[in-house]
């Protein structure tokens, strides 16, 4: 399928511009963690630009802070990142089916969940020229942040570097809770996922797992459990956890 | 054990990257088996739950701060605001409350 190159490039550009805005705000705090994992403005930015996923970038750099091993920042990285197969999966059935390969990976590259909102919400099938425009547009924002939070967070009072390393989990409750309005079971399960990680990190024996394996094994038990009492039961709440 | 911290990122990447293409460049059928399907779907909420507390009460000077930014995060994001907003939101709730902590 033929899509008007310049038209779709520029309205993705456009579309792009509040979500780079946001990431950029975003990233600094990343940027922040990223230093106190010990990398340079330099390897931040690296991570960024090739990772560009907020909860898998921070889960990383917590591993990475805790000198994890590879295999463990692996699993952690499939687990954290689980949502994006879903979305994935979504994604294959908004292109053309002629997309050839090489398209289909550069907007695999670019799956962000902000960038498969406003691709889903594209009229028709999606122009690969559309996401290479918002992502392109996005992800400096997130490589320009996460650096500028390495170099910056130096340079700003504790209790600004403080202010904005709350900036993410704000962004998790920005991501969980809207869903969580509608859905009573899911406002259950994000209450008791809380719980037990509070109790896991608080009890004498649990409290000894690395951060990285209770989020591990929480989200493997607590989601697992969740399927099972709760079947997701059609599309409709499916584009919801997106 | 040495690590590097470039192989960390190479690890990192290459994993997110695969976990992201494979679905859009292999699987064009839908996902069938609904338990799978309510697991993935289940994922993202138990993660950022269990990544954000309790350790947003550790991220500031204060637990105080930490928990008002929470309740003041959760409220707004109930109320429609965008991710941004929240972000913000979270951000002042701390900034201001740390200079009477």
């Amino acid at each position: 399928m033929n899509f008007p190159i310049k038209t779709s490039l520029r309205r993705g550009m456009r579309d792009g511009i509040p979500i780079m805005l946001g990431y950029l705000a975003v990233a600094f705090t990343l940027g922040i963690a990223a230093r106190n994992a010990g990398l340079n403005a330099f390897q931040a930015a690296l991570t960024s630009f090739t990772n560009h996923a907020s909860a898998g970038e921070y889960a990383g750099l917590t591993l990475i802070a805790a000198r994890a091993t590879y295999l463990e920042v692996a699993i952690m990285e499939v687990v954290v990142n689980a949502r994006y197969l879903l979305m994935s999966c979504a994604l294959s059935q908004k292109l053309a089916p002629d997309t050839s390969f090489l398209p289909r990976m550069l907007i695999g590259y670019g799956l962000t969940d902000e960038v498969f909102g406003i691709s889903m919400a594209q009229e028709g099938y999606l122009s690969p020229w559309y996401s290479y425009g918002a992502f392109g547009v996005a992800v400096a924002g997130w490589t320009v942040g996460s650096a500028l939070g390495v170099l910056v967070g130096n340079i700003l009072p504790d209790r600004a570097v403080y202010a904005l390393s709350v900036g993410l989990y704000g962004m998790f409750l920005a991501i969980i809770v809207p869903p969580a309005r509608k859905n009573r079971f899911l406002c259950g399960l994000i209450v008791v996922s809380m719980a037990a990680s509070a109790l896991f990190a608080a009890l004498p024996l649990l409290s000894e797992l690395s951060e990285g394996v209770r989020i591990i094994l929480l989200t493997v038990l607590l989601s697992a459990g969740a399927a099972l009492l709760r079947p997701v039961r059609d599309e409709a709440e499916d584009k919801e956890g997106a | 054990m040495e690590h590097n911290t470039y192989l960390y990122i190479l690890v990192m990447a290459g994993v997110t990257y695969l976990v992201r293409v494979l679905p859009l460049t292999l699987i064009r059928r839908e996902i069938k088996n609904r338990f799978i399907r309510s697991f993935l779907y289940y994922v993202p909420y138990v993660t950022l739950a269990v990544m954000t507390f309790p350790a947003i009460l550790s991220a500031t000077a204060s637990p105080i701060s930490g928990l008002a930014a929470l309740l003041a995060g959760i409220a707004a994001a109930w109320f429609g605001r965008s991710l941004l907003q929240v972000s913000v939101i979270c951000c002042a709730v701390v900034f201001v409350l740390e200079l009477f902590l």
